[in-house]
């Protein structure tokens, strides 16, 4: 726990947090989808989790999506807020290999980014969501499938543009140690 | 950006309540009506809510639009659950009673009527125990209520950062966007699609990297004031339990354990009056 959760990864945790909440209120809406909008939020959890790892990525899914959700509409959606959480996990699981910290963030750890990111947001919103929903709230399972495929589209191609624009914008101003070689 | 539902200072038995309290209740309250559908456990839950609202002294200004937005995306999805599944009524209560016919597979039913009443009844009996748990527990109190009921004080800082930072993000975020609207980016509905993403890159970028920026400053000062050298720490702002504490928390635990028992007696979480 000391090690992977450092007093870094606190602050990171409630900064983030606190990101994900004010983001909330920012949405892209889809012109030709009526009721449907894009979550620049999805980029930012995302960048986050890669950034400081799967600790840091659940806790701001969690919490960023329950505070976000009580405070912003009063009201928590609890079948929503773990998928977040898993969402952040998984991909603060390959944290270390996106390299993003030391400038190694380019061409394969790129595609390796979004490979992770589309199988993660399709475990949380076509598999973990529903199911919680249905088991929670007995909701209609076409209607919760239907919702949570809309939810995979949206948040992987926010995450795909924006938040592989972030990680390459932070590994060009990070890329510090990249410069340095191992000597063998 | 000030849509937010934020703590409000005021002195009724609600906000004297210690914070850990009001957390075990929301807690507690939430998951007992998210796993009842009996129809009459919600509606005295919802007399409860509705009381422990007023008690608290919450006026209409405080979480007026706030509650009309919930209103708003509870009649969505009430629509949207007819529009998918106009039978799932049907479907839990095994009975079908037809009030009216509407068009090919949608048929209004007593069952459906019923079902999604329950819905909105769930909706109905969470909302005021959420409002009142923001608006009266002071936030700092509440990240030392979440390290008393056994969470981690890291993380129950993290909390704690999240609630202190997130107006300070929120003004920023309304400054970075008003300084790239001033250099002429389009965030209105005018702008097409991939323009509005573009712009919302503009504004996301230097919002993260300032926030990154923020992240460093802040933990080395923690880092330098100690931050974690021990297994514990005490709080500034943690109200010990008194009696009223301890009564609300023993209404608590019964009167969940009895919803829960009265539910599931029934044969399934479904109360049916139709049978």
């Amino acid at each position: 726990m000391k090690k992977s959760f450092g007093v870094k990864e606190v602050v990171a945790a409630g900064i983030g947090t606190a990101l994900f909440v004010a983001l909330t209120q920012v949405q892209i809406p889809i012109a030709f989808i009526p009721n449907t909008s894009l979550q620049p939020r999805a980029a930012l959890l995302a960048f986050f989790a890669a950034v400081y790892g799967p600790v840091v990525g659940g806790i701001i899914g969690l919490l960023g999506h329950a505070l976000g959700d009580a405070l912003i509409y009063g009201s928590v959606w609890w079948s929503w807020v773990f998928p977040d959480a898993l969402f952040g996990i998984i991909v603060g699981l390959f944290a270390g290999k996106f390299q993003m910290k030391n400038g190694g963030f380019a061409g394969k750890t790129v595609a390796l980014f979004n490979v992770v990111q589309i199988v993660a947001n399709a475990l949380a919103w076509v598999l973990l969501a529903p199911v919680l929903d249905i088991v929670i709230y007995a909701e209609p399972a076409n209607k919760v499938f239907v919702q949570g495929v809309s939810a995979l589209i949206g948040n992987a191609v926010v995450v795909a543009i924006l938040g592989t624009l972030i990680g390459l914008g932070f590994t060009k101003i990070g890329a510090k140690s990249a410069s340095l070689t191992e000597e063998d | 950006m000030s849509r937010v539902l934020s703590y409000v200072e005021k002195d009724t038995w609600i906000h004297r309540l210690s914070g850990v309290t009001k957390l075990v209740f929301f807690l507690l309250w939430s998951v007992t009506s998210m796993i009842t559908y009996d129809t009459r456990v919600l509606l005295v839950m919802l007399v409860f809510s509705l009381w422990i609202f007023k008690a608290s002294k919450t006026s209409w200004k405080q979480v007026g639009s706030v509650f009309k937005f919930i209103m708003f995306f509870l009649f969505l999805n009430v629509l949207a659950i007819y529009v998918f599944s106009p039978d799932q009524g049907v479907k839990i209560y095994g009975t079908k009673h037809v009030l009216a016919h509407l068009a090919g597979n949608y048929d209004i039913t007593k069952e459906q009527i019923f079902y999604e009443l329950n819905v909105v009844l769930k909706y109905f009996t969470v909302i005021p125990a959420v409002l009142m748990f923001i608006v009266t527990t002071d936030p700092s109190e509440f990240a030392a209520s979440l390290n008393k009921i056994g969470v981690s004080y890291y993380i129950g800082y993290s909390v704690a950062i999240a609630l202190r930072y997130i107006p300070d993000v929120q003004d920023d975020y309304a400054k970075i966007k008003r300084a790239q609207e001033a250099r002429g980016i389009e965030m209105s509905k005018k702008a097409k699609f991939m323009d509005r993403i573009k712009s919302t890159a503009a504004i996301l970028f230097p919002l993260i990297f300032s926030s990154m920026d923020r992240i460093d400053v802040v933990s080395n000062a923690m880092q330098l004031r100690g931050f974690g050298k021990n297994k514990s720490r005490t709080w500034y702002s943690a109200k010990p339990l008194k009696r009223n504490d301890r009564l609300t928390l023993a209404f608590t635990v019964i009167f969940c354990a009895a919803a829960l028992i009265i539910t599931f007696t029934n044969g399934g979480r479904f109360f049916n009056p139709f049978t």
